[in-house]
């Protein structure tokens, strides 16, 4: 198995797409209810595998394209069949899956193994009719966005108009027509006539949920900007605590709309931040994930951690964000009551049905059992990728190249 | 902890970290730290620079932070130090090496010093054929980015020029094991903890007066090997970008 890239829950939450380093999207349907099996609900099992995006190679500037899906966004569903877009660095593919579980038999000109029949001995005329068949899954590239960017791709985003979408790179934001793949508009260009000059890069953008002609992006420096409101959302620096690891660490790695439309929520390296869309002054709320980091900041400068991007996620009611740590460690914060929870993923603790532990991380002083000390965290054990449900308590964490589900302890 | 990393030694008795906070004794130790953050930080960009496609946000960012330690640098620049050559040229057999950064045969035939900075170079120099080793990525490499950048995001370089950069790398680095085990661990001479307690000093420090002084001034030499100087003439392209810093031109 391979790394896995990004994980999305499609619009009803039956279906769960992950997109790995190999170029592969595969994708779990949710268990229906089964009264033989009442605990079944809320399993995933493997729905459709495909290769959606293969290594290329860029001929004019000598350069491999790596096949690795950055982003999944699903589309709204409209009809029986699913729709979603995958990404590399370089390219976006429309894929439509589809089921077909019915096979047409008796036709006139052939025979069942589809051998073309002799006309000869052709004596009647029948009308073929449908049979049932074993369920079959398939994907097929529907459109090829392609050619539109120069830098690499870290977003896209579906418009509430179901009609168009965004795609992000480090220097330019695109908008597409779903139907149309020759042409896209770009509407924000942050490369300077002078490469030298360049001191910012975008690290994210998404629409607003409902609003179609709104959406916001994220600077490498903290910068979050609400756009064609032309609201800018700035936190003021703490002279106090500035250092020269101030400004990577406070580049935004992640950045989604809640599902109300009226907050927005950042990640950066060490902290989450809940903006209110009416408030550019500062956040609401910010949430300290691994603030024991800040003192290991160096090292994990030398160790290029510091330039890990974690992904943020609501849960239905935004009431609850999650989001990544190391150690195969995920945070939960509940907005309300301000309490916080650190949970694990790993195969030990993630027997079917256990209830999870939480996990508590010791940052100083004598180490209590069952606490981990800062020094003993795995950095390579990082949990970049998670996904909420959109309606239920079910979240998938994607740890390297393993996917768990968690869900709410059923009653 | 670490993902890769360097083994590193503890500091010897004589400097306490811990008394590095405050007083004339952090000066040194906190441009020593600050230069290896520097120093670090160029290395990552020159491995991003032979990377056929580097993360841009990445080398943005660390391009960033070598301007921030430049400009810092730059303002330390105008203190004087108390403690000159003595402790200057103590710290300097401590600074970390990394000497990617070659003159050129046409800069070394120029004789072309960095302006202000000419005192410290001609001490050094002198000293230079003994230790060709401890020589520095200086500070005036600082900007190096500028140009690194343009060349990295413009992906102007052949291949070719790339792999006898690489070359020239694993050679410098081949070179400098080559010398006595104690140098190679002097180069590498850093305590872990005290890239731990880097950001609070960095953090006290600069919220403090600035304590300028020519150390980092006088770190601003610039380097010459003349073992990997062979090596780097066939990366003229790129070392004409550095080499033009070195002169400030």
């Amino acid at each position: 198995a391979d790394i896995i890239s990004t994980v999305e829950f499609n619009y009803s939450g039956d279906l769960l797409a992950t997109g790995d380093k190999g170029g592969r999207v595969v994708i779990f349907q949710r268990e229906q209810e089964n009264t033989d099996r009442p605990l079944s609900r809320g399993e995933y099992n493997v729905y459709s595998t495909f290769q959606s995006h293969e290594p290329e190679f860029d001929y004019l500037k000598s350069l491999e394209i790596e096949e690795k899906i950055n982003k999944i966004r699903w589309l709204p569903q409209q009809n029986a069949a699913h729709f979603l877009l995958s990404t590399n660095d370089k390219t976006i593919k429309l894929w439509k899956i589809s089921e077909r579980d019915k096979r047409a038999e008796g036709y006139n000109l052939k025979d069942e193994d589809g051998r073309l029949r002799d006309p000869v001995r052709i004596t009647g005329l029948r009308v073929p009719v449908l049979k049932p068949m074993d369920l079959m899954v398939e994907a097929s590239p529907r459109r090829i966005f392609a050619n539109a960017h120069t830098y690499h791709i870290n977003s896209i985003s579906v418009n509430s108009d179901c009609a168009t979408y965004l795609s992000a790179d480090d220097l330019r934001i695109n908008l597409w027509h779903l139907e149309i793949t020759n042409r896209s508009f770009n509407i924000v260009d942050i490369k300077p006539p002078n490469m030298e000059e360049l001191t910012e890069v975008i690290t994210a953008a998404e629409f607003h949920p409902q609003h179609c002609n709104l959406y916001c992006q994220t600077r490498c420096w903290f910068h979050l900007e609400l756009c064609l409101l032309s609201a800018v959302f700035e936190e003021p620096e703490d002279p106090s605590s500035r250092s020269f690891f101030s400004e990577i660490i406070s580049s935004i790695s992640d950045v989604k709309f809640s599902h109300n439309g009226r907050y927005m929520m950042t990640r950066d390296y060490l902290s989450v931040k809940v903006w209110d869309l009416n408030m550019e002054k500062r956040p609401v709320e910010t949430y300290q994930v691994h603030e024991y980091l800040r003192s290991k900041l160096c090292s994990l400068y030398e160790n290029d951690c510091i330039f890990d991007k974690f992904e943020c996620c609501w849960n239905s009611g935004d009431s609850t964000i999650m989001t990544g740590s190391y150690n195969n460690f995920f945070r939960m914060f509940e907005r309300d009551s301000r309490r916080d929870m650190t949970l694990e993923a790993s195969r030990e603790s993630s027997r079917a049905r256990a209830i999870l532990k939480p996990r508590k991380v010791c940052t100083g002083g004598k180490r209590k059992k069952d606490e981990i000390s800062v020094d003993s965290l795995d950095f390579n054990k990082k949990i970049l990728h998670t996904a909420w449900h959109p309606t239920d308590n079910i979240i998938a964490v994607a740890a390297t190249n393993n996917l768990y589900l968690f869900q709410d302890k059923v009653n | 902890m670490f993902v890769r990393g360097l083994k590193r030694k503890c500091f010897d008795g004589e400097e306490d970290i811990e008394g590095t906070l405050a007083g004339i004794k952090a000066i040194p130790s906190y441009n020593l730290q600050r230069q290896s953050l520097l120093d670090m930080s160029l290395v990552k960009l020159q491995l991003c620079h032979m990377l056929v496609e580097p993360n841009l946000c990445r080398s943005v960012l660390i391009a960033n932070t070598v301007r921030q330690i430049q400009e810092e640098m730059t303002q330390d620049g105008t203190w004087q130090m108390i403690n000159t050559q003595s402790t200057g040229q103590a710290s300097l057999d401590r600074l970390v090496s990394t000497d990617i950064l070659c003159r050129s045969s046409r800069e070394q035939a120029e004789g072309k010093h960095v302006p202000g900075y000419g005192t410290f170079n001609k001490d050094f120099e002198g000293g230079q054929g003994q230790d060709s080793s401890e020589t520095m990525s200086t500070a005036s490499s600082v900007q190096a980015p500028r140009n690194l950048q343009s060349n990295m995001w413009e992906m102007e370089n052949s291949q070719e020029s790339k792999g006898n950069f690489q070359k020239s790398l694993d050679q410098i680095f081949e070179t400098l094991e080559n010398k006595s085990p104690n140098s190679v661990e002097d180069l590498f001479s850093e305590v872990d903890n005290s890239y731990y307690d880097l950001d609070t000093m960095l953090t006290g420090m600069m919220s403090n007066t600035k304590m300028g002084h020519c150390d980092g001034l006088e770190t601003f030499s610039s380097p010459t090997n003349t073992t990997s100087n062979s090596n780097c003439k066939s990366d003229l392209n790129e070392l004409d970008h550095i080499v033009e810093i070195l002169v400030e031109s």
